[in-house]
């Protein structure tokens, strides 16, 4: 398709890459995945961790729990969120006079972090049960609070699991498409505006668009990974 | 002063039951018992990893039992020393240092150079010996100035070589720095030539407290007797006893030993490997037990050789190698094997 694109309609990329419509739709996922991407790590880290070193009743049941959305339809999950983030929903409904979800970038952003926290939470675990307990506590035992041992021993052991979770939670993220046009078909993300185009003016219309967002992400991931190809030395799996 | 008492607690598999102890400061203190008795939960717990169920601990006067590990004001070191595998062997050693908030740089090179380490700092843990990982441990644990040391096995990650370099450097540290020292083990021998004081711990219980003398010549029951290494458990029945020397029928043999047991009791006799003597007659001596047989195997340990000898029961004995040369030893040798009645240790 990329090389259709390049090499039959080249006019049709440049095309798409100057037009202002589709190049904020693209920012808009970007930021959009970038902000749910942020979201998840406060709060996937932190549960990781939880579920990493710690034992208690039902944890089981939470870890079912956290993979949920992955299973489930993802026009389901935009529904459900619907139902709680809208005007008269559970969260939204308090919140109506303050912060907006409906057709607006917190609802995006909600529907991004809804179907892409497991990968985050997921990773963080594996990453923090990664790291021997032990040398937490042998920090602790040279007088570092939990906070401490956590920030200069656990979190640097991890962080590769952490940056590769936040990469696939930021991938999931933009390519979210069916939860996040339940809650928020305005403003349009690239999903969005490509599934909009094609059903306005077909797939000669909405392909370069759909390559251009490819192009976009692929070159972000890829130097992501380029920078942070050093950091394996200390993964002891 | 570690004040330990009636602590039980229950982990995974493991089970501390009611234990009491006490170490007073500047003690070298060995916990000696076999893998899986519970020793190291007992150091995580004097350590404050983990809570206890019940009990109390108490350190300098001070009850830490329920405080963060942070507080209990000890530093612990693991058998595989947990270095921070992401820090340099300086930043290593300044981390306890920046948590204790202590900077004197001239203190950091000064304990490195006595643990022989200078020239290790900039070098990353991971690229270390055992003996050098060891060394680090020991100098980022040292470099915040604790009274109690923690050491969980420390010298069984090492080869036998670097072991007794670093059991001298601990005896060393212990003295010069005042240390209070609480070391783990599962070796007789090491808990022997290092302890001041000794505890047998055994399923998750205290089974006896000594100096290394009473540990090893006068274990409480069987099970510590076949433990700290009395090699020859012979089981029998007293049939004399007069002014304290025992008769002892084991199988079809008769032995001598000092005791005080009643006629007809059914006892456990202890002798110690190297307590026997081999000889090629049977010469009149003190020695009140001399015992014909034939040697069936020998093993060279390093300076010394472990001889089994076939004399209707099986006894180990060890001698040195140059005995061993000197006498021929050799499997098929016929042999007189002689010990002391003061030298086997009765138990009912």
């Amino acid at each position: 398709m990329i090389f259709g694109q390049i090499f039959d309609d080249f006019q049709g990329l440049v095309d798409a890459a100057g037009n202002q419509a589709i190049i904020s739709s693209i920012f808009l996922s970007l930021y959009a995945g970038f902000l749910a991407t942020l979201i998840a790590l406060v709060l996937g880290a932190p549960a990781g961790y939880i579920l990493a070193r710690f034992d208690f009743p039902g944890k089981r049941l939470v870890e079912s729990i956290i993979d949920v959305p992955v299973v489930v339809p993802h026009t389901v999950a935009g529904i459900a969120l619907l139902t709680v983030f809208g005007s008269r929903g559970l969260i939204g409904g308090p919140l109506e006079n303050y912060i907006r979800f409906r057709d607006a970038l917190p609802g995006i952003v909600v529907a991004m972090l809804f179907v892409s926290l497991p990968y985050l939470a997921n990773s963080a675990r594996e990453g923090f049960k990664s790291v021997d307990p032990r040398l937490e506590n042998a920090a602790r035992s040279l007088g570092a609070p939990l906070w401490k041992a956590f920030l200069f021993v656990t979190l640097p052991l991890s962080a590769r699991h952490l940056l590769i979770g936040s990469i696939m939670t930021w991938a999931r993220a933009i390519s979210e498409f069916g939860a996040v046009v339940m809650i928020a078909y305005y403003p349009m993300i690239g999903p969005t505006l490509i599934y909009d185009r094609f059903l306005s003016y077909g797939l000669s219309a909405s392909r370069p668009i759909a390559v251009l967002l490819i192009l976009v992400t692929l070159s972000i991931f890829i130097v992501i990974r380029v920078l942070s190809a050093g950091w394996s030395i200390y993964d002891r799996d | 002063m570690i004040e330990i008492e009636s602590l039980s607690r229950k982990w995974k598999n493991f089970a501390l039951d009611n234990l009491s102890l006490k170490i007073e400061s500047g003690e070298y203190f060995v916990i000696l018992g076999p893998t899986g008795a519970g020793k190291t939960l007992l150091l995580e717990l004097i350590a404050g990893f983990h809570s206890p169920d019940s009990g109390r601990i108490l350190i300098d006067g001070k009850e830490v039992t329920h405080l963060p590990p942070e507080k209990h004001d000890l530093v612990f070191v693991y058998q595989d020393y947990s270095l921070f595998p992401h820090m340099s062997v300086k930043k290593n050693i300044e981390f306890g240092m920046r948590m204790k908030k202590i900077k004197s740089q001239d203190k950091l090179l000064e304990i490195a150079n006595y643990l022989k380490i200078a020239h290790l700092l900039d070098r990353y843990p991971l690229k270390l010996s055992g003996g050098e990982q060891q060394r680090v441990a020991l100098a980022r644990a040292l470099v915040t100035d604790p009274r109690i040391l923690l050491l969980d096995e420390p010298l069984s990650a090492l080869d036998p070589r670097t072991q007794e370099s670093a059991r001298e450097l601990l005896l060393d540290l212990h003295k010069k720095k005042k240390l209070t020292v609480l070391h783990i083990t599962h070796d007789q021998t090491e808990a022997r030539i290092m302890a001041d004081r000794i505890a047998v711990i055994m399923d998750g219980k205290l089974i006896q407290v000594g100096v290394p003398e009473e540990i090893f010549e006068k274990p409480v029951d069987s099970r510590v007797a076949n433990f700290v290494g009395f090699e020859n458990v012979l089981k029998g029945r007293v049939i004399s006893a007069d002014r304290g020397l025992l008769r002892i029928e084991t199988g079809e043999l008769i032995i001598d030993a000092s005791g005080d047991m009643e006629v007809g009791s059914q006892v456990y006799a202890f002798l110690r490997p190297e307590n026997i003597v081999l000889s090629k007659t049977s010469t009149q001596s003190s020695i009140r037990n001399s015992l014909q047989g034939r040697v069936t195997d020998v093993w060279t340990l390093g300076a010394l050789v472990r001889v089994k000898v076939d004399c209707g029961i099986t006894l180990n004995a060890l001698i040195t190698r140059q005995s061993a040369e000197e006498m021929g030893i050799f499997p098929g040798v016929s042999i007189y094997a002689q010990f002391k009645a003061s030298s086997v240790h009765v138990l009912r």
